[in-house]
């Protein structure tokens, strides 16, 4: 099982080689990749699983895409 | 003692009056009052009867934080309604060191007068012959200005789009860099200004009276307080200042709330090559600049100068609204060509925002094909000639799809809708729809609890709530462009407990007029309430506060969400 995972602006630096094809396992969770990759939690604002809202809790599954961002705001 | 001056453009007469009835409002606030009371609803927007009026906010001239934007109001040439367009640059802080709250352009010369420079002194007005500037882009007027008056000028001025009296005309102001590169962008002001046959207003640089707040001591506090509450949130301090307004291409297209080819699709797969990430690194391979004020007294630092391969300066602003218009809309993914097309836009004098949805139309309609830079390139360099295309262009959506026989024209108030389509982002659908203004993301960010999770969360594809979130917001927003605050300075205001309450002690300890926090939310109401009259009285009803019908009929992948909210229930969003 694998996801693609994006990190953005000032969390890019955080990316994994392998991001395009990151390795999960079952029951996996956004919380439990921040953890894995060193991301400090208190720098996440916006969280994206497919497209669509979600939190630290969302459960990931074969090729979800994760995007994960620090507060941002401009327009 | 604030004075408003009054130029008849057609006589050359002048006077410095006294603020009288328009006491205790600055701003949008200001110029909205003014257009409301003095200019007949029904005048064309070209004709002698409409003004043009320049006002500093309530804390012009101020050392508050993020203080210095001007607002641009007048009967709008590109909507039929009023309009307030916003700008950075140096004309709002000059102001009041001229014992200036307001400058208001009146009546018109005959049709075949020349252009003129009005030069504004301590208390006399010059107007002047400006015939080595006519007809000239912006970027070459202003060093010529710059030769004339020096380094300390201080300008407004339009370029071939508003000398032609195009609808998308912009006024573009002197900026902290001796640019002329920040614009009143939206609705057409700068055809005002070109109907009224005046290239450039001038403030005079030698003089620059001292002002001072009323209550120094309480003021230094509130100021004190102020710029905690801006450094303190992240966005403010660190998303913006790293990444300017295009950090925002990634996330809404993460949200497949990023409007693509002309408003069909909600996410594009070449959004990273036009990501403010990806600015922000070629910005700097090329040493230009990432962080830059649009204002003297700006602690947020969200523009930038642009350089292309060969290190030369293109462009400034680049803004979030622009590259997502060319960049997604028009499906241009060559970040060089956007900023290329940035540059014209701010040498001919045109909004962004309503130029680039008039590439997609023209794509749309066949003149060019999808996401061809070099010919948008072309399209946009024709405008301000005598060629017709170059007409039809310069005057927007509405009229370019008429000429190209498009029928899928994303305006409200026949002004186009800037970057976050309103069926994934509901709040600010609400906004476009209900704004006097048009189309206007900037009159109700709802964008900010819909997408980015700032000032609490509202789902941005129901309905619920967002009626209420975007009325909230065009109070704020109209409070706090009437103040001369920076629009942004709301990311941190909402986050913040104290945020309102100090810009109102920012308010009372400047001008010595008692000024409370509900003060504030009955400024913003009035501002609004002064806007819908005057759209009432120029004949629109809540018919014209429907979106586009596609977007109740077509579903916007990839979340296939539909417009759902109808003209009776959008009445809840007004003051």
């Amino acid at each position: 099982m694998g996801i693609e995972i994006k990190l953005f602006a000032t969390l890019a630096k955080y990316l994994p080689e392998n991001g395009d094809d990151y390795p999960i396992e079952e029951g996996e969770t956004i919380r439990s990749i921040v953890e894995k990759l060193d991301i400090p939690v208190e720098d996440i604002s916006l969280m994206f699983v497919n497209s669509c809202r979600s939190n630290l809790e969302t459960e990931l599954k074969d090729k979800d895409r994760v995007g994960i961002f620090p507060p941002v705001g401009g327009g | 003692m604030p004075r408003i001056l009054r130029i008849n453009t057609k006589t050359k007469e002048y006077s410095f009056e006294d603020v009288g009835p328009y006491v205790n409002l600055g701003g949008r606030a200001l110029t909205s009052r003014v257009i409301n009371k003095e200019v007949p609803a029904d005048c064309h927007p070209l004709s002698a009867e409409n003004k043009l009026v320049f006002a500093t906010g309530l804390l012009g001239g101020s050392t508050a934080a993020n203080s210095g934007r001007l607002s641009v109001g007048t009967k709008s040439p590109l909507t039929g309604g009023i309009k307030e367009s916003n700008s950075g640059g140096l004309f709002a802080h000059k102001m009041p060191k001229m014992d200036l709250l307001a400058i208001i352009l009146e009546d018109k010369p005959a049709e075949d007068a020349p252009f003129t420079t009005i030069f504004i002194s301590e208390d006399k007005v010059e107007f002047k012959d400006a015939s080595d500037i006519t007809g000239m882009d912006n970027y070459p007027a202003h060093d010529k200005l710059l030769e004339e008056y020096g380094d300390k000028l201080c300008a407004a001025m339009i370029g071939p789009a508003g000398e032609t009296v195009r609808q998308t005309a912009t006024i573009q102001f002197t900026d902290p860099y001796k640019r002329p590169a920040r614009s009143a962008g939206r609705g057409g002001t700068g055809a005002v200004m070109g109907s009224k046959k005046v290239k450039a207003i001038i403030l005079d640089p030698a003089v620059n009276n001292k002002v001072a707040a009323a209550d120094v001591d309480a003021f230094k506090v509130a100021r004190k307080e102020w710029v905690g509450i801006l450094q303190g949130h992240p966005v403010t301090s660190e998303g913006l200042p790293a990444f300017g307004t295009c950090v925002l291409v990634n996330v809404i297209n993460e949200a497949g709330a990023l409007p693509a080819k002309n408003f069909r699709l909600g996410q594009v797969e070449h959004a990273a090559d036009i990501s403010g990430e990806k600015i922000a690194e070629v910005i700097e391979s090329r040493k230009g600049k990432t962080t830059e004020g649009c204002h003297a007294g700006c602690v947020i630092q969200c523009s930038q100068q642009y350089n292309n391969a060969k290190g030369e300066y293109v462009t400034s602003g680049f803004e979030y609204e622009t590259v997502w218009a060319f960049g997604a809309n028009a499906m241009i993914k060559d970040i060089d060509d956007i900023a290329e097309l940035d540059r014209i836009c701010d040498d001919k004098g045109m909004d962004t925002i309503e130029i680039g949805n008039t590439i997609a139309i023209a794509m749309d309609g066949g003149i060019i094909p999808w996401g061809d830079g070099k010919a948008a390139i072309e399209l946009l360099k024709k405008v301000g000639t005598g060629d017709p295309m170059g007409m039809i262009i310069g005057n927007g959506v509405t009229f370019a799809g008429h000429a190209f026989g498009v029928d899928r024209l994303p305006v409200v108030k026949n002004q186009s809708m800037p970057a976050y389509d309103p069926r994934a982002v509901k709040g600010v659908g609400v906004t476009y729809a209900t704004s006097a203004m048009g189309a206007d993301h900037t009159a109700g960010y709802g964008v900010t609890a819909n997408v980015l999770g700032v000032g609490g969360t509202v789902d941005g594809h129901k309905k619920e709530g967002n009626v209420e979130l975007s009325k909230n917001l065009q109070v704020a927003t109209a409070a706090i462009d009437s103040m001369g605050f920076c629009l942004f300075v709301a990311f941190a205001v909402l986050d913040a407990e104290n945020g309102v309450q100090t810009m109102a002690d920012l308010v009372q300890s400047y001008t010595g007029n008692t000024f409370t926090a509900d003060d504030l939310v009955n400024l913003g109401v009035n501002c609004m309430k002064d806007e819908q009259e005057f759209n009432e009285r120029a004949g629109f009803t809540k018919m014209d506060d429907k979106l586009p019908r596609f977007f109740e009929t077509e579903a916007l992948p990839p979340h296939n969400v539909t417009w759902d909210i109808d003209e009776n229930e959008l009445q809840g969003a007004k003051a």
